[in-house]
């Protein structure tokens, strides 16, 4: 009977307590840096698609949600297209680990509802941003010893010029 | 017939209604507060408007009979449960002139008779569905509500001799000098508990049920017929409320502010007090509750009467 009106009593004084809900739209909820949401394709500091079609990212995904081709232009490998499905990825960032580019990654961003199944299908124009994501100062070709216009090979950082095998005297 | 009487009559019903469609969001707000979160509060300002948009809901989803069912039961169950509490506020008093029938000799006995009634809205209902767990439920139902209604008739007692009359108006008037919650406490008491037994709420909700038998007697209901079971539980609430209003807190007594207002009051306490019920406390076991009933409460509400009666005879003499 007492623990009855003590009960009782200890549910009423809860009416002063501290709402445990988050009022969701119009109080955000802090993402950290490194959430897990809607994938996005950045670019080099230079402005050019950092993706270079090496299906990685396709290979690495445990649901097959991403679909792409691979072009080529000026000596440099570009998607053709790039094709997210969102409504079968599970968000799980394991692209992001696979990619040697930097060019897929996974952003704090969480609202892409949509009423039609089919426009959660995000082509390459929806997925590219005109950024370089979390890695500001990296651009592949700048690293690799591939030469592209505007960059000889030996050009790249912490590459030596190539050694001139006709100059090699005994 | 007058024209007060007759608007009396119309207007009853329609607020009623309209404070049980209210209620469930009133409680459903009231839950949320003691649970540590906010409940419903979109629709409108805070929410307000949420039972409308629960009603209108409920109106367009499709009514279901089951190919099973008993169809005329099934179908008069509902309304039945809804008819005996919408009666029985005709003799509730609001004020001393407002009420239908509020200086109905009998109107005590009428009340408990209305709920009496209502009964069979939960057995028919369990019955027609012609489910096993609707069925279960009914049963409980009906052995439930009538335990509890012997003592609710037993409990009343005591303040029907100290007032000398079953008039509810006689009753309010009697409560004068103190309100009958002092002396009829134990009486107080026994009357909350079988009140909320016998509209069925929480924690003594063992007709219902969920998580042993679906939804009890209202399993097999859909649409409007399960919402008229829904707002006739609420108008059994608010029924309980007032009734412990005019009973025993001093009906529409109190300084400064008008009667009906603090009827209403006091009506509004209880109901939250029902609503707090609901949120503090656990349903027992069903023979718990059939133990409470026969061997706590029975004992209590006899010796009431005979305690009651006792002090009565000999302040007489």
């Amino acid at each position: 009977m007492l623990d009855t009106l003590r009960t009782l009593f200890l549910t009423a004084l809860h009416a002063f307590h501290r709402r445990a809900t988050v009022q969701y739209p119009e109080q955000p909820p802090y993402l950290p840096p490194r959430y897990r949401g809607r994938i996005i394709l950045s670019r080099d500091p230079d402005g050019a698609e950092r993706c270079v079609a090496c299906n990685l990212c396709a290979v690495a995904c445990p649901v097959d949600c991403i679909s792409l081709q691979k072009t080529e232009a000026d000596g440099r490998w570009y998607p053709e297209y790039f094709r997210i499905n969102f409504s079968r990825c599970i968000f799980c960032g394991l692209c992001e680990e696979a990619c040697p580019t930097y060019a897929i990654q996974l952003t704090p961003d969480f609202e892409m509802g949509e009423y039609a199944r089919s426009n959660l299908v995000y082509e390459k124009e929806d997925l590219l941003i005109s950024g370089t994501g979390k890695y500001p100062d990296y651009s592949f070709y700048h690293v690799a010893g591939i030469p592209v216009p505007g960059k000889a090979r030996g050009a790249s950082e912490r590459e030596r010029p190539p050694v001139d095998l006709h100059s090699l005297l005994p | 017939m007058t024209y007060p009487a007759l608007s009396a009559i119309i207007l009853t019903p329609l607020v009623i209604l309209g404070l049980a469609t209210v209620l469930t969001w009133v409680e459903r707000r009231l839950l949320g507060v003691w649970q540590d979160r906010y409940g419903p509060n979109r629709v409108g300002p805070g929410g307000m408007f949420q039972a409308v948009a629960d009603g209108t809901k409920i109106l367009f989803k499709q009514d279901w009979i089951p190919p099973f069912a008993d169809r005329g039961i099934f179908v008069a169950a509902p309304a039945i449960g809804m008819m005996t509490v919408l009666l029985a506020f005709a003799a509730i008093p609001l004020t001393m002139g407002t009420g239908i029938a509020g200086d109905m000799n009998v109107g005590l006995l009428f009340i408990l008779g209305m709920m009496g009634l209502g009964v069979y809205a939960v057995v028919l209902a369990g019955w027609s569905s012609n489910s096993k767990y609707a069925l279960l439920g009914g049963m409980r139902a009906a052995a439930q509500m009538i335990s509890y209604e012997v003592f609710m008739g037993l409990s009343v007692l005591g303040v029907v001799m100290m007032a000398g009359s079953f008039n509810l108006r006689a009753i309010v008037a009697a409560q004068a000098g103190v309100w009958f919650i002092i002396p009829q406490c134990l009486g107080f008491g026994v009357f909350m508990l079988a009140g909320i037994a016998q509209t069925h709420r929480l924690p003594f909700d063992l007709p219902e049920g969920e998580n042993e038998l679906g939804a009890g007697f209202h399993t097999e209901y859909s649409g409007m017929k399960f919402g008229m079971f829904f707002i006739a539980e609420y108008a059994g609430i608010i029924l309980v409320s007032s009734l412990v209003t005019t009973l025993y807190l001093g009906g529409w007594r109190g300084p400064f502010l008008p009667p009906a207002v603090w009827s209403a009051l006091k009506t509004g306490g209880v109901v939250v007090f029902f609503i707090l019920l609901r949120a503090g406390l656990p349903r027992p076991r069903y023979d718990q509750l059939m133990a409470l009933g026969w061997k706590i409460l029975l004992p209590l509400s006899l010796f009431n009467v005979m305690a009651t009666g006792t002090i009565l005879m000999l302040r007489a003499s």
